[in-house]
């Protein structure tokens, strides 16, 4: 736990004192001190190309009132800059006159441990284990053209003071251990990327030789895409596998039920609530609560202890996302949604674990009622244009089905469609839910912020494949 | 107020020492001190205010040819002697790499340009909130506007580089910034779209009720989009996106991905890689340039680079350790281009949208579907049908894919270049990409 205050010429009561002050005529607000240690280490082209500590600190200083926020942050935690904030919050909202809630539940369990991921493993045996992963993808034979191999960690403490002199804190161990690699054959490259994490520490995820693993999943995929074909352009069936696929979840609808949009109106789905927005076998949410997951926190960046949200139940949609700002303005009540990048960065609803729900069909099932369509087992990144509604990913792995039955790999394409109509197209959802890997950042107005997904098979009648065979 | 250089200096000089002590060989630091306003409105009424004041110090240190960074935001010297010591620790352990090293002497920066980087003017809140106000009038006079979101920022920033070698250098830079999103609506389905200026002085800024009404037109257009049949067809790329294709270039001519072979232009040097009549520049000299800069953030000269003449690839992007691995000087690009554009082709806009019966004319792309290793291009789209050089209807919910090899073969330019971004194209056509969509 970090004394934000130790070495600085300000101790915690002065800090309070400032606070409730500063926020005596707003509705909400507080001050978020955050301590940050980081590292990469990376191996690249069969070198430690980089090693990497990074250590940040600092606060950021927020007061809402009305729908307006004013923000300032600083990494000179002193009595000046704090000063200096508060001048500047004040001055911003001096016409308004708020009443602050107070009230911030705290029914908040621990979701992971607080350990430092960077510390619990020594530096030697990280370089050790990545020069391995090299090694043992390098002895697969001369096809393998290029390794690259890092662990990402990071351990988070942060502190949140509200004007009631209310003290709020949480620890959070984060990592990420990544594999990319490279096949040539016969003048073609492809590549196959795969990794692992979550909120424990590096070994929990790399004990017994289950590095392997990993540098299995992404030579396997690699391998794959050597033999692929150009995909197909046009509308068609598409089935897609569990776990990670679930990118499409967060981005088609995860996103448009994100609460500011829907307070602004600017999300296609804001004026969908309770109505049917999915086929009837769907149901979806959001939660923070697993154990140990990527995108679980305790509390979220306002102090909101986390829960599991459900965003659509049966098709009908019940929920948004909500910070305290949103839900307020909104009259309900926070989700545990809200969340930020940093100090540096100021509260934004955002999605946690975001998970559609296992049903009764097998994914056997699936692809023998498909004629002609794809299968999509992996998936890059996607995006979405929350207003319009239209959204895009990337597959990275994907198959051609013919007559019910799996055909050759096809190269990366992006499949593109229409977020508030695409789950009402979903006919089949599978029994076979999945989490992903624990590799998800989702970014948001220029914030990204650690995510999971999950999802069983699914079958989508019509989607729009953009390949380049018509 | 933005810190200046001398505070910078005793910092940068603080790391380098420290390092030495403790046995570092060679040492190289950044010291950063940024200073940012951000004011933004939504539906006429303040929305938020945002004020930044940031440090930062990135420190490598070499001993022989081991290598080890730390950065921090903490500049106190009981947190930097401790930063340094970690460093110190995990330089020492890590293997060599016989390509680690300074960039050469004689390659260094040796005086620095006054660029018109700097504009010291600073433009208060309220200021901010007047200029914001008119954007958002001009944007929301038609009743098919249900929401405008504008911003304003003010950026400053100071920062020294040093390294072990005697180089040191600095200087300051600002940046203003102006965005407008409007977002349209007819029969309950909506689009947004956008207009957004960035400049190094404020008197430069685009007028307030200009960006307003651009991105109110631009949103109003795009209302009541279809869904096209797949077809084969010629894709225009408007100027808003265009310059995407400089940045592919950019990454698939970098030392790096050259020197692991990850590129699709890999051994494509001298070769023709674009039709012949297209050059691309990429000058770091232009004054009040976005993308200028005196050295790269290594500390190397840049100077204006001939990267395809004639359509050949003349230059690749080179820095240090990927050049000494490519048997290479660095040419200062080390953190990529700088100002980088096409040089105009001949056709108008006009001619370029009458030079054939139908196209397909893109104003955005989402998702991120380039692969630089294979070349292999898919992303999603929106924009208009043009027919008979009119932009007849809307289009979205459309992918478009091809080949980047073969997409820069079949460039068109329009003589139409505006220097607005630190990457810059004229508008473009690409003969024949795959369009996915009914």
């Amino acid at each position: 736990m970090s004394n934000f205050f130790k070495e600085t010429d300000i101790d915690t009561s002065q800090a309070e004192a400032i606070v409730t002050e500063t926020l005596k005529n707003c509705d909400d607000g507080e001050l978020y001190l955050e301590n940050h240690k980081s590292e990469a280490i990376v191996l690249d082209d069969n070198k430690i190309k980089s090693s990497t500590y990074n250590s940040d600190q600092g606060y950021g200083f927020r007061a809402v009132t009305g729908e307006v926020v004013a923000y300032s942050h600083s990494n000179d935690i002193s009595k000046e800059s704090l000063r200096k904030s508060s001048e500047n919050l004040k001055d911003t909202l001096k016409s308004k006159k708020g009443t602050y809630n107070h009230e911030i539940p705290k029914t908040n369990s621990k979701y992971y441990e607080n350990i430092n991921p960077i510390e619990s493993k020594t530096f030697n045996s990280k370089i050790d284990l990545l020069n391995s992963v090299n090694n043992y993808l390098r002895s697969k034979g001369s096809i393998v053209n290029q390794v690259t191999a890092n662990f990402l960690g990071e351990h988070k403490s942060i502190e949140i003071i509200r004007s009631d002199n209310q003290v709020l804190k949480d620890d959070r161990p984060l990592v990420r251990f990544n594999v990319s690699v490279v096949l040539e054959k016969d003048g073609k490259k492809e590549t196959g990327v795969y990794g692992v994490g979550g909120r424990q520490s590096y070994d929990d995820y790399l004990k017994d030789g289950s590095w392997k693993d990993v540098c299995d999943e992404a030579f396997r995929i690699a391998n794959v895409n050597l033999e692929s074909k150009p995909a197909p352009a046009g509308e068609m069936k598409v089935v897609l596998g569990p776990g990670w696929p679930a990118i499409l979840i967060h981005e088609a609808i995860g996103h448009g039920l994100e609460g500011d949009f829907n307070r602004k109106k600017t999300s296609a789905f804001h004026n969908l609530m309770g109505q049917q927005v999915a086929s009837e076998g769907v149901t979806i949410v959001d939660d923070g609560t697993l154990h140990q997951r990527r995108g679980s926190l305790t509390i979220d960046d306002e102090g909101t202890p986390t829960e599991n949200t459900v965003l659509i139940e049966n098709g009908i949609l019940k929920n948004y996302m909500q910070d305290r700002l949103n839900a307020r303005l909104m009259g309900t009540k926070s989700t545990g949604s809200g969340r930020r990048e940093s100090y540096k960065h100021v509260v934004l609803p955002r999605m946690r674990n975001t998970m559609m729900l296992s049903g009764k069909y097998s994914q056997d099932e699936m692809i023998s009622s498909v004629d002609k369509g794809i299968f999509a087992v992996s998936f890059g990144g996607g995006q979405v244009d929350i207003t319009s509604g239209k959204f895009v990913f990337n597959c990275t792995e994907a198959y051609e089905i013919n007559n019910g039955k799996i055909g050759s790999p096809i190269k990366g394409a992006t499949l593109i469609g229409d977020g508030p109509s695409i789950l009402k197209e979903v006919s089949l959802v599978g029994n076979d839910m999945k989490l992903d890997p624990g590799i998800g950042t989702c970014g948001k107005a220029g914030q990204g912020v650690p995510v999971g997904v999950a999802q069983p098979s699914i079958l989508i009648n019509k989607m729009t494949v953009g390949g380049t065979k018509l | 107020m933005i810190k200046d250089q001398e505070f910078l200096k005793n910092i940068a000089s603080f790391c380098i020492e420290n390092s030495k002590k403790l046995g570092a060989t060679d040492v190289g630091v950044k010291v950063i001190h940024s200073v940012s306003e951000n004011v933004s409105f939504r539906n006429k009424k303040l929305d938020e205010s945002n004020r930044a004041d940031s440090f930062a110090v990135n420190l490598t240190t070499y001993i022989e040819k081991k290598k080890s960074s730390i950065n921090s935001s903490d500049l106190s010297k009981s947190n930097l002697e401790k930063l340094i010591e970690r460093c110190i620790d995990a330089t020492k352990i890590t293997p060599s790499d016989e390509n680690n090293s300074l960039p050469d002497k004689d390659l260094m920066s040796k005086e620095i340009r006054d660029l018109n980087l700097y504009d010291e003017t600073h433009y208060p809140n309220n200021k901010k909130i007047e200029f914001l106000k008119k954007v958002e009038e001009t944007a929301s006079t038609d009743e098919k506007i249900v929401n405008t979101e504008a911003g304003f920022t003010e950026n400053k920033n100071n920062f020294i580089l040093a390294n072990s070698n005697g180089f040191l250098g600095g200087y300051k830079t600002s940046n203003f910034s102006s965005s407008c999103v409007a977002v349209s609506r007819i029969n309950g389905a909506m689009e947004r779209d956008y207009e957004f200026g960035s400049t190094r002085f404020l008197q430069d800024m685009m007028k307030p009720e200009e960006i307003g009404k651009i991105a109110a037109k631009k949103a109003i257009k795009k209302l009541g989009p279809k869904k096209i049949k797949s077809e084969k067809i010629g894709v225009i790329f408007d100027k808003r996106i265009s310059k995407g294709i400089l940045s592919t270039l950019a990454s698939a001519i970098s030392a790096s991905a050259i020197a692991r072979g990850t590129s699709f232009l890999k051994d494509q040097i001298n070769s023709e890689v674009f039709p012949n009549s297209i050059n691309i520049i990429d000058d770091p000299k232009i004054e009040k340039g976005l993308g200028s800069q005196n050295f790269d953030s290594e500390g190397v000269e840049t100077n204006s680079l001939k990267l395809v003449e004639n359509g050949i690839l003349k230059n690749y992007l080179i820095d240090t350790y990927y050049g000494k691995k490519l048997n290479l000087k660095s040419n200062g690009r080390s953190g990529g281009t700088t100002n980088l554009y096409f040089e105009n082709g001949t056709l108008s806009f006009k001619d370029l949208l009458n030079s054939e019966k139908k196209f397909l004319y893109i104003t955005e792309t989402i998702g991120h579907g380039g692969n630089i290793i294979t070349g292999d291009y898919s992303v999603g789209a929106s924009g208009f049908m043009v027919e008979d050089g009119e932009l007849t209807y809307p289009v979205s919910e459309i992918t478009i894919a091809g080949n980047f090899k073969e997409m820069f073969k079949n460039i068109t330019l329009a003589n139409d270049l505006e220097m607005k971004y630190s990457t810059n194209a004229p508008t473009l056509l690409i003969n024949q990409m795959t369009v996915a969509g009914k």
